[in-house]
């Protein structure tokens, strides 16, 4: 059985980390695990998606359409965007923050509205919350990943919170520590 | 000890086990993380070299001189090295030489989607083909071993999904192995036609040999199925994705080495199964091999020759469903990727743009001035060709051009082949207009030094190449620098350079906004009273600035103040 995890956002807003910290956390259980990234010119303000799969044993580095069990999201609209990946009666951890893309701000298309209600009348489990606000509390907003982090390891049980800790703490250099871990508790209690 | 590491991390991973010591290379995804990583064992000698031509005959020297040596390059980048390749495989090495090439199939971040597997077969060099972390660290210690035994360089190729994915490795410790002592050999180094015409039959004689390993090496597996109605030859990720798909529905010849293929290795799989498949992406190497060899065996019949494959593409063409899926809403609006707030290409693209000129582009973070609203970019081809083109394009029209046409390049680029194009123009005298887009750093790659940045690879101080003098040297009389924030100077020297009669070099000088020590000014501010909503700062599609309840609006985690929007404001609203 393999669990397929879908880490999504804008370019630059952190989801390197959020996946290197999933992947540390799954192989130091003695799962089998691939994430597969992008890097190079999408990663300039674009719509970008990291893959996470792990099991007793993973062959493809990716996920396709139907298959993601978890959405994780960075913003409203990449949430939505990358939906048809989730499996029926999947669960989509979302950021309430709105990135204006390019055809938004010039004026070519419009924001979407209602996407969170959209998503749930999809059938998809939703978890929604301001992880940027969380981060912010915590010390800086660049702790969102973590926050959201937080969230989703309140929903993946097989993973204890110590566990959870000892890899955070791998995979964030030492004087950021402090920070990540309040994210990591602000997002994980609420 | 177990990890967890990307691809191109285990890739220098096992470069720095197997002894390597020297690594030159030219960044490009999904390539550039091999060199960088190799960077951070201070054992190995590594640097950034001005291209791929240069790294990989700077790598040629290592082998030459005894070390094991690496070169690394995307690939677009082995199109450039192309020339030392096909004869470095007729003069062999010393040590041990890696080439890695890294292919993008779905143009992730590439210009085309070139399959480079035809140039091992052209070069007739040995090419390996991880398909996962671990593959990619055990084959750099193989090619090593491959490349000395054989008298070869030897191409490892990557892929973005191999690349750029990360899987469990075990490492090991660093074994260096004893250097080899240069010889002067005249006959095996010296590619005259005298002693090239005898090197060529033993070029042939080692792809036989290496045929003989092919079909032996255990990088070259079968693994056993429940049904033999199917066989399956394949490599790479489409390995990943075909067993993702059957397990052990189905027998699999899964290929390491995937030049030169094995024979009798492919032959007896194809009688032990009913009906032969190939699952590669891109072109039919492997189907078309087992089609000389006789074989029926069905490919691109089934697959496409485009993009890349999933789990998904390989399971439907055996003719399985969809998965069900939450269902897609609507039509949402796209994410393209975009210039950074702050991006010093922004004021130059837009002065361009509101001038109505031809722009000839290159490739680099400013290809992005092709996108809306800017859309200030006519061509772009390869690395430097923006330079040699402009030449051809004003040539070709006896000066028709001239008034209205520049062509861009970006300061790594320029240096990796557009100092070249240069040469041309200031020798066979086109009147020219050359924009250098300065921004002190190689961008779209993720921050790699350049010949002009003065710092190396480990970031430590280097040599600097001083744009002005070079220029001036090749003979240019017209050298002027401007700074892209400041619009009306951008502006008066781009008219002034179009309008003289003599080829000139405009140097748009400013460093990426996303550098560490570039210091950011305060978020703008919009007085929404001054506002008058005449969308004149929306016109350089900057990503901080937005219309919200009918005003301009500056997204403050975003703006970096470099000012560009406040010189568009007539009303002076933004401050």
């Amino acid at each position: 059985m393999t669990t397929n995890v879908m880490i999504v956002g804008v370019g630059g807003q952190g989801s390197l980390l959020a996946s290197k910290l999933l992947g540390h956390v799954v192989m130091s259980k003695g799962y089998d695990v691939k994430v597969s990234e992008v890097h190079g010119m999408s990663q300039r303000g674009g719509s970008v998606v990291t893959y996470v799969r792990f099991g007793n044993k993973v062959y493809s580095p990716i996920i396709d359409k139907g298959e993601a069990d978890f959405i994780i999201s960075f913003e409203e609209l990449e949430a939505a965007r990358y939906l048809p990946y989730l499996k029926k009666g999947g669960s989509v951890v979302v950021n309430t923050q709105q990135i204006d893309p390019m055809p938004v701000i010039t004026g070519k298309a419009v924001y979407p509205e209602g996407l969170l209600e959209k998503i749930e009348q999809s059938g998809a489990k939703l978890h929604a919350f301001d992880a940027l606000a969380l981060a912010n509390k915590a010390g800086s907003s660049k702790a969102t990943n973590i926050a959201l982090m937080g969230k989703f390891s309140k929903l993946f049980e097989d993973i204890s919170e110590e566990e959870w800790l000892s890899s955070l703490k791998a995979c964030v250099p030492a004087k950021f520590l402090e920070l990540n871990e309040k994210a990591f508790y602000l997002g994980r209690n609420s | 000890m177990k990890e967890i590491m990307l691809g191109n991390k285990a890739f220098a991973r096992g470069l720095y086990e197997a002894g390597c010591e020297l690594v030159s290379s030219y960044p490009g995804t999904p390539s550039t993380e091999v060199t960088e990583e190799a960077a951070k064992y201070d054992d190995i000698y590594c640097e950034w070299a001005p291209n791929e031509k240069v790294a990989m005959e700077t790598a040629f020297g290592a082998c030459l001189a005894g070390r094991r040596s690496f070169c690394g390059m995307k690939h677009v980048g082995l199109n450039v090295a192309a020339d030392p390749l096909f004869t470095i495989s007729y003069t062999g090495v010393n040590a041990g030489m890696i080439i890695c090439v890294a292919d993008d199939p779905g143009m992730h971040s590439s210009q085309n989607e070139q399959d480079s597997r035809h140039y091992a077969i052209a070069a007739k060099v040995p090419m390996l083909e991880p398909a996962d972390s671990k593959e990619a660290l055990e084959f750099a210690k193989l090619a090593y071993e491959l490349s000395e035994k054989y008298d070869t360089p030897v191409i490892i190729k990557m892929c973005t999904r191999i690349a750029h994915s990360q899987s469990i490795v075990e490492t090991s410790q660093r074994v260096v192995p004893e250097h080899k002592p240069y010889v002067k050999n005249q006959a095996k180094y010296i590619m005259t036609p005298a002693n090239a015409i005898n090197r060529h039959p033993l070029v042939e004689k080692r792809t036989l040999a290496l045929t003989e390993f092919a079909e032996t090496t255990p990088i070259n597996f079968i693994e056993e199925g429940q049904s033999n109605e199917i066989g399956i030859i394949t490599s790479s990720t489409s390995y990943q994705y075909t067993k993702e798909v059957f397990g052990d529905k189905y027998p699999v010849l899964k290929l390491g080495m995937i030049n030169p293929l094995p024979v009798n290795k492919i032959k007896d799989f194809a009688k032990k199964v009913k009906k032969l498949i190939v699952i590669e992406e891109l072109d039919p190497i492997i189907e078309n091999h087992c089609k000389v060899l006789g074989l029926s065996v069905e490919g691109k019949s089934l697959f496409p020759l485009l993009g890349e494959f999933s789990q998904s593409l390989v399971a439907k063409a055996f003719g399985e469903k969809d998965k069900e899926a939450c269902p897609a809403i609507g039509e949402l609006p796209v994410r393209p990727p975009v210039m950074c707030a702050g991006c010093p290409h922004r004021g130059l693209f837009y002065t361009l743009s509101k001038n109505k000129l031809t722009v000839l582009g290159d490739i680099g973070c400013y290809t992005l001035g092709a996108a809306p609203p800017l859309s200030a970019s006519d061509m772009t081809l390869c690395m430097g060709a923006s330079v040699s083109s402009i030449h051809g394009f004003n040539k070709a029209t006896n000066g028709e051009n001239e008034k209205n046409t520049v062509c861009v390049i970006g300061d790594s680029t320029f240096m990796h082949s557009g100092m070249t194009g240069l040469a041309n123009i200031a020798y066979n005298q086109s009147n020219s207009t050359v924009i250098i887009l300065d921004n002190s750093i190689t961008g779209m790659t993720g921050h790699q030094q350049n010949p002009t940045t003065g710092y190396n690879i480990k970031g430590d101080p280097a040599g600097k190449i001083n744009l002005e003098a070079l220029c001036k040297a090749m003979g240019f009389e017209r050298v002027v620098v401007t700074d892209p924030y400041d619009l009306k100077q951008t502006e008066d020297v781009i008219k002034e350079e179009l309008a003289a009669d003599a080829p000139s070099v405009i140097i748009s000088r400013r460093p990426c906004a996303l550098l560490k020590y570039v210091k950011h000014k305060p978020s703008l501010e919009v007085n929404r009273d001054k506002c008058k909503s005449c969308h004149a700062c929306m016109k350089i599609g900057c990503p901080a600035i937005s219309f919200k309840e009918g005003k301009a609006h500056v997204d403050n985690t975003l703006c970096v103040g470099c000012g560009v929007c406040k010189q568009l404001c007539k009303f002076d609203a933004l401050v």
